[in-house]
């Protein structure tokens, strides 16, 4: 061995954070000079890419925090959708692509039954909670059904088997709630439920932000159940069981823990996810098949956090759902717009490069 | 007892080898091409051809480009909708450059395109593995038919927004645009898709195919056996990309002829390609023509079948029922055979060789 090599072992690198973090500051601070020595004048695309937006953030900051708001809703709602895909990967190791129509699922159910109530004139809050209570079994009675037909029968396939076996689920899902609730789009039941409408707004930073109720009690409640999840996962029986489940199999079997049983809570609480996911997408526009696509927009969130993390959930939904916002809004019009559409699989991408997977997964080991 | 190998002696090492050891798979082979090339245009009726065989085709040549990626490589993606658009696109640009060349070349070197932005989007794969590298393919689904909305020069600045198939002739005969008729559409098809069938089972019985398989099965095994991960993952992005963009360009000018991205290379008919290579058996060329004829025609079927043998169905609610049928019939059949068709296919034959006796 040299002297070189040795002295190249002794010397330690750079942690990778400070390389990252030290190369986003170099690159920004060329950007500045280069922009100081005039060679990025305006109308230009350099400008309009690396100038122009932040100017904008700097100049209009109640339009930034207006953007930011709507993003960070955004972000929480994703987050609630990857937090159902998590809750069933981690526990069955099912990749559910059927969550998205769960959502819809739930939704046009609990719609569906309080217009049945309606129908009786019955009406009014406690006609909506009853709703409710109803979704939430019709929510157990799949979650029982999906346990009893795909899951048992599927038992040690290989992830990919399951992985279609939920798309199978998702057409099911899609042509039984037609049929049964009718193509169109329904309203979702939010005054009933004692959801609040209307908008605060603020006076700060020398303009006005607008924040609607509905998006601030999404947010609360997200919130809240994220918190119940975790207490949950945390300190109860069934939370010790699932988190046993989700390391190993064989070992939770080993020592008493019903699989079966197991995967149907799993589901279950997937199932709640989805309702309360439904209602909370549903006020904010309506109950429609349309909605089954936010699966499509969780799934950057999910690879973005890690598949098997509940906290990557939150922050990859709050990453998602800003970076989404603040992409379309100052970098849209330079792209011609509607690039919300492929901006969040971009950014998870990135992501990803730097740590396979995803920011809170568990790390990938591999050996022979 | 008609289909056993029992007196085929093989006296060299080519023949032990042969894709078609047996004399009646050769003959069965040949039985197959002949009435697909004879048979069917003679007999079947317009709908038939158009509706069944060519859709067959087109999605069997979009599978056997999946299956290469997912089953042999063992590479989810979700992108196929996307490298399919490239080829329709690719080729339209290509066939309203220079109309003087044959559009068959054209549909074939369209496929060329499509491969090159499959490696773009396949690079990531050496890093990313299983169902994130899935969800990152989908990053170049979006953003392709992103593309292919938002920039008019790829549609030639149709008022439409949409591909406008024009006609072109081999030999006198329009192969495209409205005056081709369904069978000649459906012999150029044919022969398309049996070229590129025959290329890809060379690929997949040599090195490169083993090479694809060795990783599959173990990539840090396969990278300490020799097998160079990076080209070999890439390649299979090519040629996978390939088959899609030469199917999505015979989609466009051989089936639909003219239409938008929105409708033809979404999302879904990634899923619906990846559903035809699971059906059908992962790592199985015979496996992506029986997924691809399960699921093309099964809407088909559904539609037009059920009221002929006397359940009277209606517009919305036969839609839905299909989507309910589709969903328990792919539940059913992972359970039955999670190996898919080609499985089934095998121990088919399996049996027909002991036939009638059981040992």
């Amino acid at each position: 061995m040299t002297d070189a090599t040795i002295s190249a072992r002794e010397a330690k690198p750079l942690p990778k954070w400070a390389v990252v973090t030290g190369s986003i500051v170099a690159v920004v601070i060329a950007i500045v000079l280069a922009n100081a020595a005039g060679l990025m004048p305006k109308g230009t695309l350099l400008h309009g890419a690396l100038i122009k937006p932040f100017v904008d953030m700097v100049d209009l900051p109640d339009l930034f925090v207006q953007t930011i708001w709507e993003g960070f809703v955004g972000g929480v709602l994703y987050a609630l959708i990857a937090l159902g895909f998590v809750l069933i990967f981690k526990a069955s190791g099912v990749f559910n692509f059927a969550q998205g129509i769960m959502v819809v699922f739930a939704g046009l159910t609990l719609v569906g039954v309080y217009e049945k109530f309606a129908s009786f004139g019955f009406t009014g809050m406690i006609a909506a909670y009853l709703a409710v209570v109803v979704a939430l079994g019709v929510m157990f009675l799949l979650a029982v059904a999906v346990e009893r037909v795909v899951l048992r029968p599927l038992v040690n396939q290989p992830d990919i088997i399951l992985f279609m076996a939920t798309f199978g689920l998702t057409y099911l899902l899609i042509g039984l709630g037609e049929t049964i609730y009718g193509g169109s789009a329904k309203v979702m039941i939010a005054d009933q439920l004692g959801l609040p409408k209307g908008a605060i707004d603020f006076d700060i930073l020398g303009g006005r932000v607008t924040l609607q109720k509905l998006d601030i009690a999404a947010a609360v409640i997200a919130v809240a159940m994220i918190a119940v999840l975790a207490f949950f996962f945390q300190y109860t029986r069934i939370g010790r069981a699932l988190r046993a489940v989700a390391d190993s199999h064989k070992a939770a079997l080993s020592v008493g823990i019903s699989l079966n049983q197991i995967w149907i809570i799993v589901w279950f609480t997937a199932g709640i996810v989805a309702l309360i996911t439904g209602i909370m997408w549903g006020a904010r526009s309506d109950v429609s098949f349309g909605l089954q696509t936010i699966a499509l927009k969780a799934l950057p969130v999910l690879i973005l956090g890690g598949f098997t993390s509940v906290p990557g959930a939150i922050v990859g939904g709050l990453i998602i759902g800003i970076g989404e916002k603040i992409g379309e809004f100052y970098w849209g019009p330079l792209f011609g717009n509607g690039i919300e559409s492929w901006l969040a699989y971009v950014i998870a991408l990135a992501f990803l490069m730097f740590r396979p997977q995803g920011l809170f997964g568990d790390k990938i080991i591999e050996r022979i | 007892m008609f289909y056993r190998e029992a007196g085929q002696y093989k006296t060299t090492y080519k023949a032990d080898m042969a894709v078609f050891p047996l004399v009646q798979d050769r003959i069965g082979i040949i039985a197959i091409l002949a009435i697909a090339f004879i048979g069917v245009p003679l007999l079947a009726s317009e709908f038939i051809i158009l509706s069944v065989m060519v859709p067959f085709l087109v999605f069997a040549l979009a599978a056997i480009g999946l299956n290469i990626l997912t089953g042999y490589t063992g590479l989810i993606s979700l992108g196929t909708g996307a490298f399919m658009g490239v080829g329709a696109y690719a080729c339209y640009k290509l066939t309203t450059i220079f109309p003087g060349v044959n559009i068959i070349v054209w549909i074939i070197v369209s496929g060329f395109f499509s491969a090159a932005i499959g490696v773009v989007f396949g690079l990531p794969s050496l890093r990313i593995k299983g169902f994130y590298l899935a969800v990152a393919t989908l990053a170049a689904q979006f953003f392709l038919q992103w593309c292919f909305v938002r920039i008019p020069w790829l549609y030639n600045y149709n008022a439409s927004g949409a591909i406008e198939v024009p006609e072109r002739t081999l030999f006198g005969i329009a192969i495209t645009g409205a005056r081709a008729t369904p069978e000649v559409r459906y012999l150029v098809l044919l022969s398309i898709v049996v070229v590129l069938a025959w290329l890809a089972s060379n690929l997949v019985h040599g090195r490169i195919g083993r090479s694809w398989m060795a990783v599959r099965d173990m990539d840090i095994a396969a990278e300490l056996m020799g097998i160079r991960l990076l080209p070999t993952k890439l390649l299979a992005f090519a040629v996978s990309s390939f088959y899609c963009g030469v199917a999505g360009a015979c989609m466009m000018f051989l089936w639909y002829g003219g239409g938008e991205a929105n409708d033809a290379f979404n999302v879904n008919q990634s899923f619906n390609v990846l559903f035809m290579v699971i059906i059908g058996g992962l790592g199985s060329l015979i496996g992506s023509f029986f997924g691809a004829f399960f699921i093309s025609t099964l809407p088909t079927i559904l539609k037009f079948g059920v009221p002929a043998i006397g359940i009277p169905l209606t517009g919305a609610f036969a839609e839905h029922l299909t989507h309910v049928m589709v969903g328990a019939l792919i539940i059913f059949f992972l359970i039955v055979e999670p190996h898919g068709l080609a499985r089934l296919w095998q121990i088919a034959k399996q049996k027909l060789r002991v036939w009638p006796f059981p040992y």
